[in-house]
């Protein structure tokens, strides 16, 4: 519990590390290393409030600097690494500093995937993970002329919140998404539709099964060339084409990779002197029954409070039910669980109302629901998975049916 | 700066100064008390940051709106002095208030 507690990327997963740490006995230093300039902030209001100037990046951070000071965790921010010495315990920084290390935790995150297309280059093209890109999106806005025309590569959750909050700006948005309907990886088609209806609605124009061809354009954007020989004119582009992982120090480390750095049930990696959290890492999930890399906040969050454990020589594994959200318009989804391996959709409500739910299961395992404006039946959702109960299909269905008796 | 006290299922007591405009959720947050989770960091998304405003303090608080009240519905021991903290925005009225915690936010 003494020496330097090095945690690698000042995160959502590095806001939870560095206090669980305090709060299991380690005395030593703790350092947290991010290549931003800044404290770990939220990552999810960027594609939403913040896009939309509801909210400032003071508001964004996790705790406030003072709160770090409190439990005497420093940062090093604005600084790489660039590589971890496991034989000598040793990290180098991209500017040569070497620091030791008693106890590593990586929280590098992830990244979004770059798409090879003609035109990337260009001014004025964007992709959306963190507050320098939002802040570059709105001063390309702010220097186009009005109304500003976007144009949004890839119909996935960034993607349609990012087009929700353009919207609300008073910004010309058009997606284009590549598969036959939108969120078509994570959602059943009910929900698709749904989110199609209501982004037309506002006014943004979507187009599916639309393949990109180019970004076209001079010094800076000007347009989008899609497979089929329409264009869409854009003063900026934004990409939201999913994200990947960053392994690559754990990689080039010689730690185990499978889909994410590989760690065990306690956010142990393959070296016992270094843990990883949050999106960049996979492990065996008990509830979910197999590996999975999980994308979200209560993950990481869960995870550096797992693996702060692990460091202080502790077993803990609280998994729990993953959980999703996503604010679009005013529209609120919550989502309970994880629907991946489905075989039956259920749609409890009206799906053509602003209010329903949409319930995932595998044979008659409930996996997961998706709930629209249904924050009561989401909370349902969430505890019939804790405890493990199976609603029917009837009792699903049934909307006069109470969920909350199967609970008691 | 009003002080709010944070009193955790166990009758443990933690007294912490939040920022007028700041909330009672990021109040716990900031300063690193268990017991609230808050982990959609306040978009009254998750409902992990329930907790019991103290009798005597429920004039000083805003009232409960719809999206709140669907959560709070559904948590874990549901009193009538239920809230979500993170829709409790502080004021300078509130100094002194005190909140209570449950055993649990699942």
């Amino acid at each position: 519990m003494q020496g330097n507690c090095i945690i690698i990327g000042a995160s959502h997963a590095a806001a939870q590390l560095a206090p669980s740490l305090r709060q299991e006995g380690w005395q030593g230093r703790i350092i947290i290393i991010g290549d931003e300039p800044h404290a770990p902030y939220h990552r999810p209001p960027l594609s939403k409030t913040f896009l939309s100037g509801e909210k400032t990046l003071q508001q964004l951070l996790i705790r406030p600097l003072a709160a770090y000071d409190k439990i005497d965790a420093e940062f090093m921010l604005g600084q790489r690494v660039d590589s971890i010495d496991r034989e000598n315990k040793s990290i180098t920084l991209d500017n040569g500093e070497t620091l030791s290390y008693e106890k590593l935790a990586l929280c590098t995150g992830s990244r979004p995937r770059q798409i090879p297309l003609p035109g990337v280059e260009l001014s004025g093209v964007h992709y959306l993970r963190t507050v320098a890109d939002i802040e570059s999106i709105r001063a390309h806005l702010d220097k186009s002329q009005k109304p500003a025309k976007a144009v949004i590569i890839g119909g996935g959750y960034i993607g349609l919140e990012t087009a929700a909050a353009l919207n609300k700006l008073g910004v010309e948005v058009t997606v284009l998404e590549m598969m036959e309907r939108i969120l078509q990886r994570v959602t059943a088609p009910v929900i698709s539709e749904f989110y199609q209806n209501i982004h037309t609605e506002a006014g943004v124009n979507i187009l599916t099964s639309m393949g990109v061809d180019a970004i076209q354009g001079e010094a800076k954007v000007e347009s989008v060339l899609c497979s089929n020989g329409e264009t869409f004119a854009a003063d900026v582009v934004i990409i939201g084409a999913g994200i990947i992982p960053n392994i690559e120090l754990a990689e080039a480390a010689g730690l185990t990779i499978d889909n994410g750095i590989a760690v065990d049930a306690y956010a142990q990696t393959s070296d016992p002197d270094i843990v990883a959290a949050g999106d960049c890492s996979s492990y065996p999930h008990k509830l979910i029954g197999s590996r999975v890399r999980l994308e979200s906040v209560p993950n990481a969050t869960e995870q550096a409070k797992t693996a702060a454990a692990s460091i202080c020589g502790k077993q803990i594994d609280n998994h729990t039910h993953p959980w999703f959200w996503s604010d679009q318009y005013d529209i609120k989804l919550q989502i309970a669980g994880f629907n991946m391996g489905y075989d039956q959709v259920l749609v409890r409500g009206d799906n053509n109302s602003r209010a329903f739910s949409v319930w995932y299961f595998k044979g008659e395992q409930l996996l997961a629901a998706d709930c629209i404006n249904q924050a009561k039946e989401f909370m349902q959702a969430k505890q019939l998975l804790a405890k493990g109960i199976n609603p029917s299909p009837g009792h699903v269905c049934d909307t006069d049916f109470d969920l909350k008796s199967l609970l008691a | 700066m009003p002080l709010i006290n944070y009193v955790d299922a166990s009758g443990n007591q933690f007294e912490a100064e939040v920022e007028v405009g700041s909330n009672v959720m990021q109040g716990a947050v900031d300063n690193m008390i268990d017991g609230i989770l808050a982990e959609c960091g306040g978009a009254c998304a998750c409902a992990t940051c329930h907790c019991y405003v103290d009798e005597a303090w429920q004039d000083k608080v805003p009232a409960v709106e719809s999206a709140e009240q669907d959560l709070l519905e559904a948590v874990v021991d549901p009193k009538d002095n239920s809230r979500l903290s993170c829709q409790l925005v502080v004021t300078e009225e509130m100094d002194g208030m005190v909140v209570h915690l449950p055993a649990s936010q699942y």
